[in-house]
Order: structure tokens, then C-alpha cells, then sequence
């Protein structure tokens, strides 16, 4: 079979012709005439494994019934997607699945968001002719990020695609034959005790609710009906631009203001952004660069903002723990500001601050944890909850997202620059540091603060620039396979570069592990406009002129790098590469 | 006059295995020799004109196969013989791996000269671990010999045969599962297109085909293709190795040309089978390994070959025959088969695992007389779903047997549901757990 | 020679002399399970295995859970396989079956507290034609019956001494 993606092929789909060029799926081909057919496992990111085979179609050329998502129109003859064969052998599918299936989805986690509930509806599921062979399987929890709840898998494979194929962990794996056919770790290990780097890629994409997140919103609940705690919020970049898609918003839609209204109904005494933290991580950061720059430090330095990749440094590549920047996450360093700085500063005592952060990340979760997360003397940031959660949060208190107002951030803590916001994006952190690090260096403003060299979706990118004879040579990766390829140059001693920013997800935080269901690649290009945009319309667009930042240093921090700012700000990493 | 015939039998028995001196005087490597002085295209013809039906299971015409895979571009190719023989009731490979391994390897070094492929493999099953050794000890001779490794027969044509080991499933039997687990993965069977010919072993264009098929064709070279074809019937030529076991006087392998005998000879004829031992009835008879349909004695004067059978809902598949005597309950024979396919179903799709499964638990219903009407629908569904959307060979002929059984034998169902199968009164087996 | 459980050296050297690299990978696992006294691969005997021929801990495991010929959890000093596919059945395997049971006191899937035999179930080894067959190690046994079956037995026994 010869694909050529210049030649058109013509097929009959329900008896209309489609011409779509060589190599297209049947799948896709259908949906250019309005139709959509079903599928459990396939995914438009991953590969195609063709377990479930529910996308069946009849195809004239064949007495068998043909998978729609690998199977091509170069070989098909006319399509049938909805004959009784078809409906007869999907039904029969879907009570096959469902014969082995637990059947609570009143106490699921993914009631009302889960692809096989809204398939078994869509199909007019209303009984099963096959007996029910579920047994039960104890959960995986034992761990502060994710659960496991292996008895509600389907082994679609999806997880197993995303962990080794996309992110190349190769934390979980297929296992066994026949009924045995599971998806496991190595050694049937709980998650803590595998190469899991909690990045979540594998819940961002199960169909069902055999992946999730630790649901701490509870916990949030009880903080903020507890009146001896304060209780103040932070949220990332990245969850301005998606939790609108979680009310029916369009995908990428900047929901800000409602969103800090939204906090502010549920309770929390100040709503605080993260893209602060940003900017003064940036001011960190950016020095420590041209420090090590300039006295002969660890080269290449990479950004440490995005925890999966942290975890994956530690467990997979401790050799170049020295390369990893000491700065904190821009979540952990509002931690400790807001325990500190602003707590003394408003007169509240340490101990009854509560923050929490709202993430697109599952991997914080196990971030804020870290015994050394406590420069305050108290765990800086006590609960992460992702967009997923607070979307919970808000449709618990009733409120009506798209009704809500547009508010502002609390000060003195939620004030963020344009680079802030687009920390949100792989590729984001890159540029914000330019545009400090330009002027730090040169001395003026850069002639343009777009630095389009550090846009788009290739896996890795490069740029080059010349600051007044200082070489920057930079490079920006997301998803862990990519980054592996940078760390094996490193190892080979074959990187040249100064300042490498890695994050763990594919596409930057936009693509985390804890955005809401259903991301795709199409739908993070969205997002990622949305932080672009939300960076145009920002008047500060710098991380040093965020008038904020430069006051919490005139007042409190003194210079960046100073010794105050190294026990608040800087951490430190271990080996974990024994697991 | 004798039914039998030996073609692919001849050497067997007769020489020492791994003796280059034997074989060729039994008129070993005349083909190979044959060969490297014609063209490719030549012998692909003759392999067309033989009209040889692949002796795996899957009876895929060869000489198609090779044409295939000659129109297509990409280096390098690789030959691949398929030695996992897992298919119950077949044990023809073992005859040949054993007793005439070197007519293997010439086969496989003709298929490599054609392709100009420098590097076959055969993946033989990990329980034939003697058979490997002797194998191995066979390659090391034709080597020293000169009929393989560099330098072949000094022709400057270097063709290497490599011995791969499984380790237990009948599933890397299926050419992309075996091709996966020679890559040293599972052998889960691969997605479908793009096809082995275009993307097969390492992603090269790959050949893969039977033991018996490779033996063939050194005969095809020799006699030609047409006079190989008329050793059978008009669309299938040769000779085929069949393997009866089961309840017949004579166990064992036999060779027979195609068309040359029915079912009634082979399960009775003294040549054959011998009849029935005890004084007992046939009842039935398993023609092809598990994946195949279930016979019955008003089909017995069929002719043994593809169309004849085809005509009757059966088949030669691998070329084995179980037979079964009337102290055998048909249902427990299913409920046996459902068994061997639940356990060695890979597990990845759907249809394949939940179906199987499934079907085990109502076939064990209805051997413990549970059954009632609805599972008649149960099993229709079942049937219908696995052939049709099975990702797989091995899902979508799982049902075989159980459709010719309802098909022919609907009564047997019956009688458990009303709880008065003769044989099972007789006998009664209890405290028979599920599988699974 | 069968030890209790294998070094990380012993594991490198069998790596080596089956042939070094991945295509000779399930012919390297078989080796290491039948030098294991307990006939089954552990866990730093895998990490060995998954390090040298550079794959991942994960994919190594489904291997060996896919792969009847290997097994992830000690067993018996000799494994009693028997033959419980059709050709077999219909030579009446399952009374066979049912003796071995009665003779070794264990279940299919147990060991015996001696640890010396495992009975286990096997798929068809292409010996239909000597049915009902058992196999031990590499040994195909055909054509049985209840002494024949005892005095195998008993050979083994005498053996482990």
C-alpha cells in the first residue's frame, strides 16, 4: 500500500462520497461528513492500539468488520457506520466491557465525565445479556498525588501510551495474558515505589475512573469553614485559560476574573496569583544564571519550576542534580512569601495561614509535601488542588461560573507580569527570563519583548542570542522523551547551551496532568493563545517591573540571591534513583 | 495400492539428521543448486504453479505471498520460518524439524536467494528445547558445508539462519505476534494494516511461512511446479503431513496428497487410523487444531482438500484430526476447546478476552446442566462478535468448532439443557472448578 | 546446577554464553529460571536482565507474565506439567489428572511442602500421538499410566537426595 499525502482518495461513507487525501483513517475521513464513530481507546495524540474495537465499521471489501481508527480509506471499499452488523457487534462489545465492570457510577469519581458511561447511554444500553465476572481490586493510594483504582480499568492502553511512549517513565506497563491482561507497574510496586514521576499525563487521558487524582478538596472545605484559619488561594497560569472549558466555555477562553470571583464566593480571605511568584522566580532564577555564568557554575542550568520533571531529575538522571537551578517553584516560593512576608506583614501569626494553590498539575501535590517545603517553620503551601478540583468546588456551592463578575487579585501578592503568564506554556519560562535577564545584562530595554524563538509546539527548540557579547545559547523542551534527549547530549557532553527550560507535560502546564478532561494537543494550542494574549493585554510585561516584586524586595528580601532570599526561595535535591 | 505417499517423508528415518552427506544423498540441495542458476522470478512462478496453500493453518497461497513480497521495495528482507507449531493435536513440524532439518534450511535459503535476504530466522517453540540443540547442530553443519552461511556453494551468496526460542504461547504462532516476540517483546499480535510483507520484522519487508511450506518447496524445484501440483487437485498441490490423534488405533503422522484420500480413509483405512479402538463409534472428529470445525460421520466421504472441505464447512487448517469416540461428550470437548483459547488468548482486545471468557463460563453451564434457552442467544452473539471483530486470527475462529457443533449437533445442547446427555449420565465428572 | 537464587554475576555470564543480545532474550530468562532451584525468575535476576540489554524494568515484566514457560514466583524443585488440552483429554488425561493429585496430595497450582514437586497445567507439546503426556523439566512422558507415573515419581525423588 502506497500512501502519498498529495493524492486525494475517494471513498462512499453511508453512501457519500468523501475525498480526503491518501493515508487519512476511516475515522477521520467520517467526521468530514458529521460522523462520529465511537472508541474507547483511541486518542488523536497517542497510537493507535485498537484494543477496544468499538469504532467498528462494514466495509464492502471485507466480510469482516474493520476497526475505523487504523484502518485507512486508501484500503477500503463503501463504508457502513451504523448497520445493524455494526450496532449488533458494538452492543455486544459494550456489554462485554460492562459484564466486567464495576457498576457504581453514582459513587464514581468520573460520574457524569466518563467516556464509557457516556458511551453505554449513547448506545441505549438497558441491561446485560452476559453475567457480571467483576471482582474487586484494592486501590493504589499510598501516595500523596494519584489513585489507581485498577478494578474500573478497561485496558484501553492509553496510560500505558502516555507513560512510555510520550513521557518515556515507563512507570506502568501492560502484564499477562488472557483475563490476567492487566496494566501494572513493575512487580505489581505501588506507584511510590515505581519510576512515577506523578506527572498525571496517564489520568489526563483514562477514559474512565481507574486514574485520579487525591481529591483534597475536603480539606479545603474544612480550612475555610474553620475561623481560626486565614485562608488565601493561588492560581497558575494555566488554569486561567482552561477552567472556562470545565462551564462551557470555548477551549483557551481567559476566565480570569471570574475565576477570582469564583475563589471569593467559596471563601478564601485573599485570592493570590501565582504569576507574582513567577515574576519573583524569574528575578531568582535570572541571577542565579548569570552567576553561574559569570563564576564558572554548573552549564547548562535548567528551570526547576515544573515538579514531574524534578522527580524524574532525581529518580532518573541524579548524575545532573547540579544542573537543576536551586530556585523553588514559583507554587513553594509563594508558600513560603505569603508564611512569611505577608503573614508578619499583616500581623497573622504563622501557624494560622492556610494556602492553597490551584494547579493544572498533579505532581505539586507531592511537591508541597516535601519535608523541606517548610521555610515558613510550617508546610508553606498545605493543600494543591487541581482545575478539575475547584471546577468541583465550584459546582458544589452552586455557582453559576459564566454569571460571575469579573474581579481583580488581592495585594500585595497578586500582581503578575505578562511573564508571569505565560509560565503557563512550554516555552514560557524561556521567554520571561529573557526579557529580565536582557536588560540586567545590557543595561536596555530589548527592542521587542516577543522572543518568538521560544513559541510553538516543536518538541525541542533553540535559540541564540548575543546580549552586548554574552552568548545565551537556550533550549526548550516539554514532555520527559524530549527531555531525555537533552540529558543524554548533557551526559555526552555534547550541550552547549546556558540555560535549558524542561517542563514535564507536553505543551508546558496547559497540558498538565490536572487540566480538565479530554486535552488534547489541538485543544492545549488554545490554551496557550489564551496565555499569549493574557500577556498582550498585561501592562507590565517584564518580571523586574512588576512594582509588586520590587517592593517585596526593597522591603524584605534585599537583593535577589540574598541570604534571606536562599532559605526562603532556594532548595535543595536528592538521589532517588533506587526505587 | 497405498493411500500414502512420500514426498516431504522420504529422508525421515532414513538419515542422520544433521548430515550434510545423508542428505545430499538423498538428493539434498539439488534444489538450492537449482535455483541460484534461475532467476527469482522463475522460481516464484514455479511456487505459483504449484499452487502450494500455505501448511501453517491458514492455508494462504504461497506462491502469492512471495510475489507480494518480491513487488515490494526494501532492504533488507528477512525470511522467517514459523516453528511454534502450538496448534493441538499438529505435531508435523516436530517430524520434520527432527528427522529432516536440512530440507528446512534449503527451502528457507531458496525463499532467501530470491529475495535476496541474507538473514532468516525460525522461531521454534521453547518446549521443542532438544529439537533446538539438534537444529542448531544441523545449521553448523550445512554451514561448514558450505550450503549456507558466506559464500553459499561458492556463489558469493551469504544467507544466515538464526534459531529464535519462545517460551510458551500459542499466540506468537500468529506471524506478527511471533515477529514481536523475536524483537523481544510480548507476542501480542500487531495492528493491522500496515501488513508483515511492508512491515515486518525490525520494520522490514518479511516472509514468513510454515515448516512444512519451506519443505516444500526444495520438492517444487525439483519436480516443477506443475508436476507438484498434480500430486494434489487443481487449486492445491502436494502433499500434506496430517496428525491424528485421539481415540484411533494408529496415532501418528502420516503423509497423503492432497484430494488423494477422504476422511473415511484416514480415520479408518489401516494405512491411517485404523478405526476406532474398544469396539467404540466414532461421534466426531476435529479436523485443523482447535481453530478449526468439528466433523461428523455423515461428512466422512469427503475428499481431503481445501475445496472439497470448504464445500462442507471444514477444513485442513494445520492438518490435524482428532478423533473422538462416543465416550466423548461433545459439550465437555467444546467446554475443552473454549478452555485452550481462554488461556491463550493474548488479552488485549475485547471481543477475544471478555468473549472468551464468556463463552467458557456458559460452555461450563451447559456441561453442568445450568443452561437454559437464552444462552442459545448468548452463544450466537458471542460468535458473532469474536469472528467479526476480533483483532485476531486466533478471536475470530475461536467460535469454529462451537458453530459446527450447533450447527449439526444442536440436539447435544439440548439434551444438557433438559439433563440427559447419555455420556455425561454415564460418567459423571464433578467438582469440576472453573479456569478461571 | 541448581542454586537457591542466582548472582548478579551468574545472571551476566548466562546473558552472555545464550548469545548476548535480545533476540536471544526469552532463551536467556528460560536458562535463568532452570538454574533457580525454585524454577522461577525473581526480581533482582529481572533488573539484571532489564539493565544489560537496555530495557525498560516495566516491559521486562510483562514478559514475564506473558510467557507460560515463566514464572515470577517460586515453585517446586521439579514442575509437573500435564497436558489438559483436547487431543489429551480425549485420551483421558483428566484421570491421569486426578491421580496426580491423589499421589502428590497438592492441588493444580500448589507445591508440595517439601518443596519438591509443583503440578501445574500445560498446553499442548505436540506429543497427541503418545497421549495423555506430562512433562517434567524437558522430558515429554507419554503412554502412561499409574505405575509408570509412580515410578518417575519415585526416580525424582531419589534424584533430589
Amino acid at each position: 500500500m502506497h500512501i502519498d499525502p498529495n493524492k486525494m482518495v475517494t471513498i462512499k461513507i453511508d453512501g457519500i462520497p468523501v475525498t480526503v487525501p491518501s493515508g487519512t483513517t476511516i475515522m477521520e475521513a467520517a467526521r468530514t461528513i458529521g460522523v462520529k464513530i465511537p472508541s474507547l481507546c483511541h486518542h488523536p495524540d497517542l497510537g493507535v492500539r485498537a484494543f477496544c474495537r468499538v469504532c467498528l465499521v462494514e466495509d464492502s471489501w471485507s466480510r469482516r468488520l474493520k476497526t475505523a481508527c487504523n484502518n485507512l480509506v486508501d484500503e477500503a471499499g463503501d463504508i457502513t457506520t451504523n448497520s445493524p452488523k455494526v450496532r449488533k457487534a458494538r452492543k455486544t462489545i459494550l456489554e462485554l466491557i460492562l459484564a466486567n465492570h464495576p457498576q457504581d457510577c453514582l459513587h464514581c469519581e468520573r460520574n457524569g465525565k466518563c467516556e464509557l458511561q457516556t458511551l453505554a447511554a449513547e448506545y441505549n444500553i438497558r441491561g446485560n445479556i452476559f453475567d457480571q465476572v467483576w471482582k474487586p481490586v484494592p486501590r493504589d493510594m499510598n501516595n500523596p498525588a494519584l489513585v489507581r483504582d485498577m478494578g474500573k480499568c478497561i485496558r484501553c492502553g492509553r496510560c500505558v501510551e502516555a507513560c512510555q511512549a510520550i513521557q518515556t517513565t515507563n512507570a506502568i506497563g501492560y502484564s499477562g495474558r488472557s483475563v490476567d491482561f492487566r496494566i501494572t507497574t513493575a512487580f505489581e510496586k505501588p506507584f511510590s515505589e515505581s519510576p512515577c514521576v506523578y506527572c498525571g499525563q496517564c489520568v489526563s487521558v483514562c477514559p474512565v475512573g481507574a486514574l485520579y487524582e487525591k481529591d483534597d478538596t475536603q480539606r479545603v472545605w474544612d480550612a475555610l469553614d474553620d475561623p481560626n484559619k486565614v485562608v488565601v488561594v493561588q492560581t497558575a497560569p494555566a488554569v486561567r485559560v482552561a477552567i472556562g472549558e470545565e462551564f462551557g466555555m470555548e477551549r483557551g477562553a481567559i476566565a480570569t476574573g471570574k475565576m477570582v470571583s469564583a475563589l471569593r464566593r467559596l471563601g478564601f480571605d485573599k485570592v493570590f496569583d501565582t504569576d507574582f511568584s513567577a515574576d519573583l522566580t524569574i528575578m531568582e532564577e535570572g541571577h542565579e544564571l548569570l552567576d553561574r555564568i559569570k563564576n564558572g557554575g554548573t552549564l547548562p542550568m535548567i528551570t526547576s519550576c515544573s515538579p514531574g520533571w524534578v522527580n524524574f531529575v532525581e529518580k532518573t538522571y541524579p548524575d545532573l542534580l547540579p544542573n537543576v537551578s536551586s530556585c523553588k517553584s514559583p507554587q513553594q516560593m509563594f508558600g513560603a512569601i505569603a508564611k512569611t512576608y505577608y503573614a508578619d506583614k499583616m500581623g497573622i501569626p504563622r501557624d494560622k495561614m492556610f494556602v492553597v494553590s490551584i494547579m493544572p498539575c498533579i505532581a505539586k501535590k507531592y511537591e508541597c509535601q516535601r519535608p523541606e517545603m517548610n521555610a515558613s517553620g510550617y508546610q508553606d503551601v498545605d493543600v494543591v488542588l487541581t482545575t478539575r478540583e475547584l471546577a468541583k468546588m465550584i459546582r458544589m456551592a452552586g455557582l453559576d461560573f459564566g454569571f460571575l463578575p469579573e474581579e481583580e487579585f488581592d495585594h500585595p501578592l497578586g500582581l503578575g507580569s505578562g511573564a508571569g503568564a505565560i509560565f503557563g506554556t512550554s516555552g514560557g519560562v524561556m521567554e520571561a527570563a529573557i526579557r529580565t535577564v536582557y536588560e540586567v545584562v545590557t543595561g536596555r530595554e530589548p527592542e521587542s519583548l516577543d522572543f518568538t524563538a521560544c513559541r510553538g509546539h516543536e518538541g525541542i527548540k533553540e535559540a541564540q542570542l548575543d546580549l552586548d557579547g554574552t552568548p545565551i545559547k537556550v533550549a526548550i523542551t516539554s514532555g520527559l522523551k524530549n527531555a531525555r534527549v537533552l540529558m543524554e547530549k548533557i551526559r555526552a557532553g555534547e550541550a552547549d547551551y546556558q540555560f535549558i527550560e524542561v517542563m514535564c507535560c507536553p505543551g508546558g502546564c496547559v497540558g498538565g496532568g490536572g487540566q480538565p478532561f479530554r486535552t488534547t494537543a489541538a485543544i492545549r494550542e488554545h490554551r496557550m493563545d489564551g496565555l499569549y494574549q493574557v500577556d498582550k493585554n498585561q501592562p507590565i510585561r517584564q518580571s523586574h517591573k512588576n512594582p509588586d516584586i520590587q517592593t517585596l524586595y526593597s522591603e524584605f528580601l534585599g537583593q535577589p540571591n540574598s541570604h534571606l532570599a536562599h532559605e526562603l526561595l532556594h532548595t535543595s535535591y536528592q538521589d532517588r534513583s533506587k526505587h | 495400492m497405498s493411500k500414502t505417499m512420500q514426498l516431504l517423508t522420504a529422508r525421515c528415518g532414513k538419515i542422520r539428521p544433521d548430515s550434510v552427506a545423508d542428505y545430499i544423498a538423498h538428493g539434498g540441495f539439488s534444489a538450492l543448486k537449482k535455483a541460484m542458476n534461475m532467476d527469482p522470478m522463475e522460481i516464484i512462478h514455479e511456487v505459483i504453479d504449484a499452487k502450494l496453500l500455505g501448511r501453517g493453518g491458514a492455508s494462504y497461497p504461497a506462491g502469492k505471498k512471495w510475489k507480494q513480497l518480491y513487488e515490494i521495495e526494501g532492504t533488507p528482507k528477512y525470511i522467517v520460518c514459523n516453528a511454534d507449531e502450538g496448534e493441538p493435536g499438529t505435531f508435523k513440524d516436530k517430524v520434520l524439524l527432527e528427522k529432516d532439518p536440512l530440507s528446512i534450511l534449503e527451502g528457507m535459503a531458496i525463499a532467501g536467494y530470491v529475495f535476496q535476504s541474507h538473514d532468516g530466522y525460525i522461531y521454534i517453540r521453547g518446549e521443542y528445547r532438544e529439537i533446538q540443540k539438534l537444529f542448531q547442530a544441523a545449521i553448523d553443519s550445512a554451514v561448514r558445508a558450505n550450503y549456507l552461511g558466506k559464500d553459499i556453494m561458492g556463489s558469493g551468496f551469504e544467507f544466515n539462519v538464526h534459531i529464535v526460542s519462545g517460551a510458551g504461547a500459542y499466540i506468537c504462532g500468529e506471524n506478527s505476534g511471533l515477529l514481536n516476540s523475536i524483537e523481544a517483546q510480548t507476542g501480542r499480535p500487531r495492528v493491522k494494516p500496515p501488513h508483515l510483507a511492508e512491515v515486518g520484522l525490525y520494520s522490514k519487508p518479511t516472509l514468513v511461512n510454515n515448516v512444512e511450506s519451506f519443505a516444500c518447496v526444495p520438492q517444487i524445484l525439483n519436480m516443477g511446479g506443475k508436476a507438484f501440483q498434480e500430486l494434489g487437485v487443481e487449486d492445491s498441490g502436494g502433499t500434506k503431513l496430517i496428525c491424528l490423534s485421539g481415540n484411533v488405533n494408529h496415532r501418528g503422522t502420516f503423509e497423503v496428497p492432497i484430494g488423494g484420500v477422504t476422511l473415511r480413509d484416514i480415520i479408518f483405512d489401516p494405512e491411517f487410523g485404523g478405526g476406532i479402538p474398544d469396539g467404540k463409534e466414532l461421534k466426531a472428529y476435529h479436523l485443523g487444531g482447535q481453530s478449526g470445525p468439528i466433523g461428523f460421520p455423515e461428512q466422512l466421504d469427503t475428499r481431503y482438500d481445501h475445496t472439497s472441505l470448504k464445500k462442507q464447512g471444514l477444513s485442513i487448517g494445520s492438518g490435524a484430526v482428532v478423533v473422538l469416540d462416543d465416550t466423548v461428550c461433545i459439550i465437555d470437548y467444546l467446554k475443552k476447546v473454549s478452555e485452550f483459547f481462554l488461556h491463550e488468548s493474548c488479552g488485549k482486545c475485547v471481543p477475544c478476552r471478555e468473549g472468551n471468557r464468556q463463552l467458557y463460563m456458559i460452555l461450563h453451564k451447559f456441561a453442568n446442566g445450568l443452561a437454559t434457552e437464552k444462552d442459545f442467544e448468548r452463544m450466537e452473539r458471542l460468535s458473532f462478535t469474536m469472528a467479526t471483530a476480533s483483532s485476531c486470527g486466533l478471536g475470530q475462529s475461536a467460535t469454529a468448532a462451537l458453530d459446527s457443533c450447533l450447527l449439526h449437533r444442536r440436539e447435544e445442547f439440548q439434551a444438557h439443557i433438559d439433563g440427559i446427555c447419555p455420556v455425561c449420565l454415564n460418567s459423571r465428572k464433578y467438582g469440576d472448578q472453573y479456569a478461571y | 546446577m541448581a542454586t537457591e537464587t542466582l548472582s548478579r554475576e551468574r545472571v551476566l555470564e548466562i546473558i552472555e554464553e545464550c548469545g548476548g543480545d535480545k533476540e536471544h532474550l526469552l532463551s536467556i530468562l528460560i536458562e535463568i529460571q532452570r538454574e533457580c532451584r525454585r524454577n522461577y525468575i525473581n526480581e533482582a535476576s529481572a533488573r539484571v536482565v532489564a539493565e544489560k540489554l537496555d530495557i525498560p524494568l516495566v516491559k521486562l515484566y510483562d514478559i514475564l507474565t506473558f510467557y507460560a514457560m515463566l514464572e515470577t514466583k517460586p515453585r517446586g524443585r521439579y514442575i509437573i506439567e500435564v497436558c489438559n488440552n483436547a487431543p489429551c483429554y480425549v485420551s483421558k488425561s483428566h484421570v491421569m489428572a486426578k491421580f496426580l493429585r491423589k499421589e502428590l496430595g497438592i492441588n493444580f497450582g500448589e507445591t508440595t511442602p517439601d518443596g519438591l514437586f509443583s503440578l501445574q497445567y500445560m498446553p499442548c507439546v505436540g506429543a497427541c500421538n503418545i497421549g495423555p503426556v506430562i512433562k517434567i523439566g524437558d522430558k515429554v512422558y507419554g503412554n502412561l499410566n499409574e505405575d509408570r507415573i509412580r515410578k518417575i515419581l519415585n526416580e525424582l525423588r531419589e534424584n533430589a537426595q
